[in-house]
C-alpha cells in the first residue's frame, strides 16, 4: 500500500511517501505563485526519491493553504488534523503541538491518538509567524539558516519593546546603528517570535509532551527560546517541516484502510 | 503674554507659538535621530516666524513621544491631553477626537467643556496607522500625500485580505501584478486604514462632532472612508493645519499656565 500526503504551504511544498508504516521519501520545495505546479513538482521529487511511479500511489490527500489546488489529491484535510495526526505519529507521547509555519503559527491539543482536542491559530498578524523572521533576516543580510548558529553566540541580553513586525524592524535598525551585536539582535529577535507563538499556546493550555513542529523549528536559536520562555523542554522531530504531508499520509492510509470516512472531503471518487 | 507648544513626534516635530488666543507662528519639520535635536530646530524655525525670541515666552509646554528630553520645556503633558485641548480650540463642538499620527492612532471623548473623559491608544500594530500609509505609499511608488487624491477616483477599491501591514504589503503587490489601477488600490488601502481605525474609535463611542488630527486627517481618501465606516460626518479643520493640533493643545496649555504664574 503506497501512500502520499501533499502540503502546500505559502512558503514551501512538501510531500510525504510512505509504504504501509514506513516513511519511503519526504520532499521540501519552495513553492512557486502556482499551487499546483509546486504540488506536481513536489510529488515527482518524492516519487523518485522513493523510488515508485506516481502511478503506483494508492491514496494522497492534501492540505496546506493551497490544498484545493492540488490536482491529484483524494481528499484533502485540515493542516490542523494534519499536524496533529502527524506530531503524534512521530512522538506517541505528543499531547501539544507548537507549529510555526511561514505564514503562521498554531497551536493545537492532541490525544493518543492524534485526534485534535483543542486548537488555535494566528494568521492575522505577522508577529509570531515565520515571516518575521524573514523580514529581519533580509534586513539584517544573514541567511535564515545562519540565524540559529549566529543567535548562541550571543553575550549581551536584548529585549525588543515592539511586538509588530513594522515597528520592530526600525528599532532594529536602531539598534544595529548603535552598534549592537548581530547575535545579540538575533537572540532578541528569536525571543520575540517565541513569546508571541508562546502566548498563542498558552490559551489552549499546554500539556506534555510539546512538540515544536514547522519550518521555524529548525532554527536552533528560536527551538531554544521556545524551550525557555515556556521553562520546559521540547520534543524535537527530524524533520519538523514535513509534519503536515505526514499527517497527510496518515489520513490517506486510514481511507485506504477503511477507517475513515471522506465523504465530505473526497475529490475524485476513489482512490485508485 | 507669549507662550509655546513643541510637540516632538516619531516623524514629524511641530512647534506652535501663541499670544493669548492667537497663533503667531507655527511650524511642522521631519523629526531628526535625537528627540531634543529635533524640539530645537522646531522651536527656533517658530520663533523667526513668530518674529519673537525664545526669552518673550512666559512657558513652554512639551507633548509627543520625544517630550521627556525636551531640555527648554517647562513642563510635559501628554498628547492625549494636548490633542483634545488642540482639537476642542479648532473646532469648538468636537466632542470626538480621532488622531493619527506617524506611529500610532488615538481616539479621544470629550465632554462639552473640552475634559477629556475617555480614550484609547493603539502604538502596539503598525496597522491603522500613518506607518500603515507609507509603507503602502513606498510599496506602491507614489507619495503619501498622492494616496488620498487616487483613492479619491477611484471606481472599484480593491478588499485587502489582511489589516496587518505585512500581510496587506503582499497583497498589494499581488495587486499590483494583477494590473489593478493605482486608483482601485489606494481605496482598498483608505478603506483598510479606515475599518481599522473604526474599530478603534467606536470601542470609546463616537459621538458627534467628531474630527480627525494628526497628518493623516490631510489624506482625503481615509477621511471619507471613515466617515463611511462611522456613518457619520467628521467636521473638517480648517482654521489650522490639523497635524499642529497636539502643539497647539501644548500651547494653550502653557499660556494657561503662564496667566497662573503671572496672577
Amino acid at each position: 500500500m503506497i501512500l502520499a500526503g501533499c502540503d502546500i504551504g505559502s512558503l514551501t511544498a512538501k510531500a510525504v511517501i510512505m509504504k504501509d508504516d514506513v516513511v519511503l521519501a519526504a520532499e521540501v520545495i519552495r513553492a512557486s505563485g502556482y499551487p499546483e505546479r509546486s504540488a506536481r513538482e513536489v510529488m515527482e521529487r518524492a516519487a523518485e526519491k522513493a523510488g515508485i511511479n506516481l502511478g503506483a500511489i494508492d491514496c494522497c490527500v492534501g492540505t496546506g493553504y493551497g490544498k484545493k489546488h492540488v490536482p491529484f489529491v483524494f481528499a484533502t484535510e485540515s493542516e490542523i488534523a494534519c499536524h496533529g495526526r502527524g506530531a503524534v505519529w512521530q512522538v506517541p507521547s505528543v499531547r501539544t503541538v507548537i507549529d510555526i509555519g511561514g505564514q503562521d503559527a498554531k497551536a493545537i491539543r492532541v490525544d493518543g491518538d492524534g485526534n485534535v482536542v483543542r486548537y488555535v491559530y494566528n494568521d492575522k498578524c505577522a508577529s509570531g509567524t515565520g515571516r518575521f523572521l524573514e523580514i529581519i533576516s533580509d534586513a539584517l543580510e544573514v541567511p535564515l539558516e545562519e540565524m540559529g548558529a549566529l543567535s548562541r553566540q550571543s553575550t549581551e541580553m536584548l529585549t525588543l519593546s515592539n511586538q509588530c513586525v513594522v515597528f520592530a524592524e526600525t528599532e532594529i535598525i536602531s539598534l544595529v546603528n548603535d552598534g549592537k551585536e548581530i547575535p545579540d539582535i538575533i537572540r532578541a529577535l528569536h525571543r520575540a517570535v517565541a513569546g508571541r507563538a508562546a502566548s498563542l499556546a498558552k490559551g489552549i493550555g499546554i500539556e506534555a509532551d510539546v512538540v515544536m513542529t514547522g519550518g521555524v523549528a529548525k532554527n536552533s536559536g528560536m527551538f531554544h527560546a521556545l524551550e525557555n520562555i515556556l521553562g520546559i523542554s521540547l520534543r524535537s522531530v527530524e524533520n519538523p517541516q514535513i509534519n503536515g504531508a505526514l499527517g497527510a499520509a496518515l489520513f490517506a492510509r486510514e481511507i485506504v484502510t477503511g477507517n475513515r470516512n471522506v465523504s465530505g472531503n473526497a475529490k475524485n471518487g476513489h482512490p485508485n | 503674554m507669549k507662550a509655546a507648544g513643541c510637540d516632538v513626534g516619531s516623524l514629524t516635530s511641530k512647534a506652535v507659538i501663541m499670544d493669548d488666543g492667537r497663533i503667531l507662528g507655527s511650524v511642522i519639520m521631519k523629526s531628526r535621530a535625537r528627540p531634543w535635536e529635533s524640539a530645537d530646530e522646531v522651536m527656533n524655525r517658530a520663533l523667526e516666524k513668530a518674529n519673537c525670541t525664545m526669552e518673550e515666552l512666559s512657558f513652554i509646554v512639551g507633548t509627543g513621544y520625544g517630550r521627556d528630553k525636551i531640555p527648554f520645556v517647562n513642563e510635559a503633558v501628554s498628547e492625549i491631553a494636548c490633542h483634545g485641548k488642540g482639537a476642542k480650540w479648532l473646532v469648538p463642538s468636537v466632542r470626538t477626537v480621532i488622531d493619527i499620527g506617524g506611529q500610532d492612532c488615538k481616539a479621544i471623548r470629550l465632554d462639552e467643556q473640552g475634559n477629556m473623559i475617555k480614550f484609547i491608544t493603539n502604538d502596539k500594530c503598525a496597522s491603522g496607522t500613518g506607518r500603515f500609509l507609507e509603507v503602502m505609499a513606498k510599496v506602491l511608488g507614489v507619495g503619501l500625500d498622492e494616496l488620498g487624491r487616487l483613492s479619491e477616483r477611484s471606481g472599484n477599491p480593491v478588499t485587502l485580505a489582511s489589516a496587518c501591514t505585512v500581510w496587506a504589503q503582499a497583497d498589494i503587490i499581488q495587486h499590483l501584478n494583477d494590473m489593478v489601477s493605482l486608483e482601485d488600490i489606494s481605496a482598498g488601502i483608505s478603506n483598510a486604514m479606515a475599518a481599522r481605525v473604526s474599530v478603534l474609535a467606536k470601542s470609546v463611542g463616537v459621538e458627534g462632532d467628531v474630527c480627525m488630527t494628526g497628518g493623516v486627517a490631510k489624506n482625503s481618501g481615509v477621511v471619507k472612508a471613515l466617515e463611511k465606516y462611522l456613518g457619520m460626518r467628521i467636521k473638517r479643520v480648517r482654521r489650522e493645519d490639523p497635524q499642529i493640533a497636539g502643539a497647539i493643545g501644548a500651547a494653550l496649555f502653557a499660556m494657561e499656565k503662564a496667566k497662573e504664574g503671572a496672577a
